[in-house]
């Protein structure tokens, strides 16, 4: 099978300093990627990548043929808190941007407009359509975006830290969401919440100035030993959590 | 009342009308743009660069707009090279080139023989003395920015909210920044002669933080925007007319006192 994407000994910083180094990684459909490692060992750099908004510096990136040319067909949720919540934009707006990620096919005006609001009632935010995004809670936010990220039908679907400033409840329901869209596309998610991660994705990279893959989702002492992952694990009292196995 | 047609059929004022409708759309346009991006500073700096341009073209004797306009252009440009080239803090570089081109048109008007007649309406704007010719250039900066505006509409509100998310879709963001920092130059220019240099920021800043009272929506902003600069150039100019004082300064206070005034209502009405 060849992969969505395939990322073959990437390197890729910020002015001639390199954040990641000769990393390799293929991305499949129906993958559920969890991304966990220490801040800056790399997680958005590599996303950065991936999307097309940081040049490697070596190495490459390759999309599957049937991935649109240049906008890839990858739905992205940024980190909310690079968000300026005073800026004067819509939910319907925001929402609507993400059809800019759309494939090359002709999409009308109208259709668009039909397809945000239909996006927005199966989110079950279709009440707040007209409100500034000022006016919205964190766990709105986050469904503005990620209703944003999944307008535009992506095969792969890039999630930066969705669970920062969402209480318990809503993260539940967001990864209960993200299972579901497993089954159809792709995922990739950047979390630093170990604990929650490893309840939901299949795999996992472990990334700290280079990326060590592992093909399951439970992590083993040595692993986090080994690469420095800076991680604690909490238990969420509402939210379905696994206890790791002890490794031999 | 009916000192107010008389008015209207003396020629200076006709244009003063005139100046002040196109004042009032190009900078309720553009100040909402920049107020929503954070970039008030920049257009600052760009505005007060433009000086030192209007110091050279009275040196050398040729349009003073003329002069601000590559000014202020070569000033936007110097600014965003400053910052992404040679990796000095945007604050920091902005305040340079704000200062350098006010100190570049003092040295010009200070090195030009005789008196210079004509500095003080550039530096505190008399909409009253705009020419037919300014007014042509000021249409035609309308038309662009309106037909930039309405036929890009989606594209310009997008880049602004979430630069990075833009990129990713494949959006030409640079190029788009480009052109709105020029537009933003040319704005500031061509309205130099309403509210002139030291008070141009008044236009772009203080409609906006009214409109901002009624709506979060960008494109209504903008509509909004437009109207109070308006109401308050407007109103300024009577003012400025009956009272004899300068205009600038009168359409300046009447958008202060315009905004004052709502909010307040606003705070006791909920």
């Amino acid at each position: 099978m060849e992969p969505l994407i395939n990322i073959q000994n990437l390197t890729v910083g910020y002015d001639k300093t390199p954040v990641l180094e000769k990393v390799n990684l293929e991305i499949f459909e129906n993958d559920f990627l969890g991304v966990i490692g220490p801040n800056g060992g790399g997680k958005t750099t590599l996303l950065k990548a991936i999307l097309g908004l940081l040049k490697p510096m070596s190495g490459e990136i390759s999309f599957r043929k049937d991935m649109d040319r240049r906008k890839k067909s990858i739905g992205y949720l940024p980190q909310v808190r690079h968000i300026d919540r005073k800026f004067p934009i819509t939910v319907f707006d925001v929402v609507r941007s993400g059809a800019l990620m759309q494939n090359r096919t002709k999409i009308t005006g109208t259709e668009i407009k039909q397809k945000v609001e239909e996006f927005l009632e199966e989110t079950g935010i279709s009440s707040i359509g007209n409100k500034a995004i000022g006016e919205l809670s964190g766990g709105q936010m986050q469904r503005v975006f990620l209703c944003r990220a999944l307008i535009s039908d992506p095969k792969v679907l890039i999630l930066d830290e969705p669970d920062t400033f969402v209480d318990n409840r809503f993260e539940g329901e967001l990864y209960k969401r993200l299972s579901h869209l497993n089954k159809s596309m792709a995922i990739i998610l950047v979390s630093h919440d170990l604990g929650t991660i490893s309840s939901y994705v299949k795999t996992i990279a472990c990334v700290n100035g280079d990326l060590h893959y592992h093909c399951s989702n439970t992590i083993t002492q040595e692993q986090l030993n080994g690469y420095n992952c800076p991680i604690q694990i909490i238990t969420h009292g509402e939210i379905p959590h696994t206890v790791l196995k002890q490794h031999h | 009342m009916s000192s107010i047609t008389e008015l209207f059929a003396y020629d200076f004022f006709q244009k003063a009308f005139l100046a002040a409708v196109f004042a009032s759309i190009s900078c309720g346009i553009i100040g909402s743009y920049i107020v929503s991006r954070r970039i008030v500073f920049i257009s600052g700096g760009i505005t007060h660069a433009s000086f030192g341009g209007i110091g050279l073209a009275f040196f050398l004797g040729f349009n003073p707009l003329v002069g601000a306009v590559l000014f202020a252009v070569f000033a936007a440009l110097g600014i965003q090279f400053f910052t992404k080239v040679a990796e000095i803090r945007e604050d920091s570089s902005i305040a340079i080139w704000w200062s350098l081109g006010m100190a570049l048109g003092i040295i010009f008007v200070f090195i030009t023989p005789g008196y210079t007649p004509n500095l003080m309406s550039y530096l505190f704007g008399n909409i009253l003395t705009v020419t037919t010719a300014e007014l042509w250039w000021m249409f035609l900066l309308n038309v662009v920015i309106i037909s930039f505006f309405v036929l890009l509409f989606n594209k310009i509100l997008y880049i602004a909210f979430d630069e990075e998310f833009a990129r990713a879709a494949g959006l030409p963001v640079s190029l788009f920044n480009y052109l709105i920092i020029i537009l933003i130059a040319l704005t500031v220019v061509l309205n130099i002669r309403v509210v002139g240099i030291i008070l141009i920021l008044s236009l772009l800043t203080i409609p906006q933080a009214t409109a901002n009272i009624f709506t979060n929506d960008f494109k209504k902003l903008l509509l909004l925007s437009s109207l109070f600069a308006f109401v308050g150039a407007i109103a300024g100019l009577f003012i400025s007319y009956f009272l004899d004082i300068p205009s600038g300064a009168a359409i300046i206070f009447t958008l202060v006192i315009m905004f004052g005034i709502i909010r307040l209502i606003k705070h006791f009405l909920g």
